[in-house]
């Protein structure tokens, strides 16, 4: 069966929209992109009565209808190309005033709505009556009091919009004054756009003259296309001179913007309206709530920031303690795939690709699971008890130095802010930035933390080369990374990410317990977005770094040498322990030999004489290009280099040993090492996410560049500088 | 009563707006969420590093930076104090 109708949710952020949606859509719904941007799509079926089905789309939050933010356009967008035949605008019941500004942009522009009076429930307990019949007289159109999250009245409102969608009526748009500059202005505009049919297949003609009025960026750029094709040129500039004019006149003799002007009577219309006996309240409008006091404890002065430390910390404790287990069951699990692959296939490239190439990359796919999985559930939580908003609110003054915003803090400490955490998940974290660069800045400069696959490979140095006070070189470290972070941030900032700060303007929305139902499917939806999306990037290019670092192989009279020396081995009266180890030591060699002859090997020594500057040598270089599949790679692919054989990231000791007694290695050349592998380019999973949360390939390869470029400068200034104070060996 | 700007305003001090001198995204931001001559606000707090503040305006609490506060006028009943 095909849905016969098409409804869909508008309303502002906090209106409890996404707790409607789940309610009526439940599991049947449908996550996708707004084609070129990143804002999500969901989709999902409604079942009205036995033969009736609708198709529920879920518009993006937003405050109104402007063109400032990604949110708006596609909002706005979506309502004028798909001319949906009704939209229920969901509104806090608790704090209508402010809600109905969205409704009554919605009338301007004769959108079918029905406005559903959401948490009445709450409405009722703090004592406010709403008249919904005579708010629905006055505002001719239909009013539902609903609770979304208990299901009271939500039939009844579907009902309604069925209702108005059968009955598909002409788009009404509303008419407002909005004083008389403006209105004789919107008159004759109106009659300029009439009389030349301007765009008058999208827009009703006087809704256009006002969105020239409140000078709107994209009305206006489609306005002056529109009419470069259709010769409606002298019309479009017109209309612009009309909008000077009014713009002048209202700041010569009002000091004020006409969009100033028409946002006023905009709420005078819906003060006018709530004033004739539509609210009534038994106490004061600002009365103080439970809400009001638990904020008067959570952003107090000296308890609030302890609060917050404490609660981050404790997500992070979350995140990364719970999902530990299912982790190493994760790679317990592929660990005996590959034993068990390598049991049945006999040696060869075939064998090598399913377990170092495909096992491996989807082994790394799918570990990061259950730690995307625990961290939104916990950033879930914070989010829909309205916590998130008070983070931001504490941490502004702090992060605005830097051009990012109070959100930025999350992403921060997920990334590895408090070592240990994961870009992966902290990129994605970033979505609940609503401010388009500050948002960009966090994602680029987060995966400068240190994460937790990077901390084994920093303890090795650590303690290999660093062994007095090892805790605190590690903090050290870790305040190093924040510094790095909030100071290229500024930089991106003041380059390519340039631009005013974007309004902090934001509401804290009253504490809300958050139901289990919601967090489930947004922790759900999270991740399988991830698994979705990264997966098939990521298992790509585990596929073709496997390949750049097996072949080409040796050639076959290299490998007769070695397998000459084996027999040699083998024949000689050697006991048993004596020659599995010599014979260990030739299997080293080959691997060596083999990894030098590979794409990677040839590339790493390629560079040696670019990296030497900074103190690396090709063994380094080749186990930094593993690094780029995961940053605890390089501990391995440093003891192949070596010819240590297989070498564990976590218990094997035997590469600390060689790098320590190595001549060629000292304190100088480990912290040069450190730093670069701090803050060179993200892993490939990482530089996915970056793809998919930025919106381009662009910023990936920039991340890749950049941060490697950087990490290389800084690098090479602490190895020369080691290096003239004669600090080398 | 008296004019000050938004930023002047103490603790659960209340006044009406009576002007919102900014155009552009930021007037546009500000505007929407209800911050319009007539409106009545109340100063709820500040965060911790005195910036941004915090206030109860038609029921609900915002938040903006006192830079961008720097553009709202309010009228306040004279500072007896």
């Amino acid at each position: 069966m095909t849905p016969q109708y098409t409804i869909a949710l508008a309303g502002n952020p906090n209106a409890g929209k996404t707790t409607l949606f789940n309610r009526l859509t439940g599991a049947r719904q449908h996550v996708g992109n707004y084609p070129g941007v990143t804002v999500e799509k969901k989709e999902g079926l409604y079942q009205v009565d036995e033969t009736t089905q609708a198709n529920i789309v879920d518009l993006p939050g937003t405050y109104s209808l402007t063109a400032y933010s990604v949110e708006e356009v596609v909002a706005r967008d979506y309502l004028i190309h798909e001319m949906p035949p009704a939209v229920i605008n969901i509104t806090d019941a608790a704090n209508l005033e402010r809600h109905l500004y969205l409704a009554s942009q919605f009338m301007e522009l004769g959108v079918p709505i029905v406005i559903a009076l959401n948490m009445i429930d709450v409405a009722r307990d703090r004592g406010i009556t709403i008249d919904a019949k005579k708010l629905a007289e006055l505002l001719t159109v239909p009013v539902i009091p609903i609770s979304a999250r208990s299901g009271e009245g939500v039939p009844e409102l579907m009902l309604a919009a069925v209702k108005v969608a059968r009955e598909q009526k002409v788009w009404q748009p509303l008419v407002l004054s909005y004083g008389d500059d403006i209105d004789e202005a919107l008159l004759e505009m109106e009659a300029l756009i009439r009389a030349g049919s301007f765009l008058a297949d999208l827009y009703p003609p006087r809704w256009l003259a006002l969105k020239y009025l409140e000078k709107d960026e994209q009305i206006i750029s489609k306005g002056e296309t529109t009419a470069a094709k259709t010769g409606a040129v002298e019309l479009h500039q017109q209309l612009l001179t009309r909008t000077q004019w009014v713009s002048d006149h209202l700041m010569a003799t009002m000091e004020t913007y006409p969009e100033a002007m028409v946002a006023d009577h905009r709420y005078g219309y819906i003060k006018s309206i709530l004033r004739q006996g539509v609210i009534s309240r038994v106490y004061d409008e600002n009365r103080i709530y439970t809400s009001d006091r638990i904020d008067r404890v959570l952003t107090n002065r000296i308890l609030g920031p302890l609060i917050m430390l404490l609660v981050l910390l404790g997500l992070y404790h979350f995140t990364f303690t719970y999902s530990e287990l299912p982790v190493t069951w994760l790679g317990n699990f592929f660990d005996w795939l590959s034993g068990t692959v390598n049991h049945l296939f006999p040696d060869g490239p075939l064998k090598s690709l399913i377990t170092s190439g495909i096992i491996a990359g989807v082994g790394g796919v799918l570990g990061f699971v259950p730690i995307i999985m625990f961290m939104f559930f916990g950033i879930a939580i914070l989010e829909d008890s309205g916590y998130l908003a008070r983070v931001a609110f504490m941490m502004d003054r702090i992060f605005r130095i830097f051009g990012l915003h109070g959100s930025s803090v999350m992403a921060y400490i997920i990334s590895g802010g408090i070592a240990g955490g994961c870009a992966v998940p902290g990129v994605m974290a970033t979505r609940t930035l609503r401010s388009p660069r500050e948002r960009m800045a966090t994602l680029l400069t987060a995966p400068f933390m240190n994460c937790g696959a990077k901390l084994p490979v920093l303890a090795l140095l650590i303690g290999t080369f660093f062994t007095r006070n090892q805790a605190g070189f590690m903090f050290m470290l870790t305040l190093l990374s924040w510094i790095v972070a909030l100071v290229v941030a500024k930089f991106l900032r003041l380059t390519v990410l340039k631009g005013e700060a974007t309004p902090f303007v934001m509401e804290l929305p009253p504490y809300r317990l958050p139901t289990f139902r919601g967090l489930a499917i947004h922790t759900w939806e999270k991740t399988w977005q991830y698994i979705r999306k990264a997966g098939t990037v990521i298992l790509g290019a585990s596929i073709l770094l496997w390949a750049s670092m097996t072949f080409p192989g040796l050639p076959q009279a290299d490998r007769d040498v070695f397998e000459a020396q084996r027999q040699v081995i083998k024949s000689g009266q050697l006991i048993a322990i004596d020659q599995q180890k010599r014979l260990a030591v030739v299997d080293g060699a080959e691997a060596e030999q083999a990894l030098l002859n590979s794409l990677a090997g040839r590339l790493g020594s390629g560079l040696e004489s670019v990296s030497r500057l900074a103190g690396f040598d090709w063994r380094t270089n080749i186990a930094l290009v593993g690094g780029f599949a995961a940053k605890e790679i390089i501990i391995s692919t440093l003891g192949t280099a070596y010819s240590l054989g297989d070498v564990d990231p976590n218990s094997d000791d035997s590469l600390a040993q060689t790098l320590g007694a190595s001549p060629n290695w000292d304190q100088v050349k480990a912290l040069a090492l450190i730093l670069f592998i701090m803050f060179y380019s993200p892993c490939f999973v990482t530089v996915a996410c970056i793809i998919r949360e930025a919106g381009s390939w662009r910023w990936g390869v920039f991340s890749m560049i950049f941060n490697t470029t950087f990490a290389f400068l800084l690098a090479t200034i602490v190895y020369q500088a080691g290096k003239g104070l004669g600090l080398t060996g | 009563m008296t004019r000050i700007l938004l930023r002047k305003m103490k603790k659960n001090q209340t006044g009406t707006i009576t002007a919102v001198k900014v155009g552009g995204e930021l007037g546009r931001r500000v505007r929407e969420m209800g911050l319009v001559p007539g409106t009545q606000v109340t100063i709820q707090g500040r965060a911790p590093l005195n910036d941004p503040v915090a206030l109860r305006i038609m029921g609900g609490t915002l938040t903006l930076r006192n830079n961008e506060a720097d553009f709202i006028e309010v009228e306040v009943e004279n500072d007896t104090a």
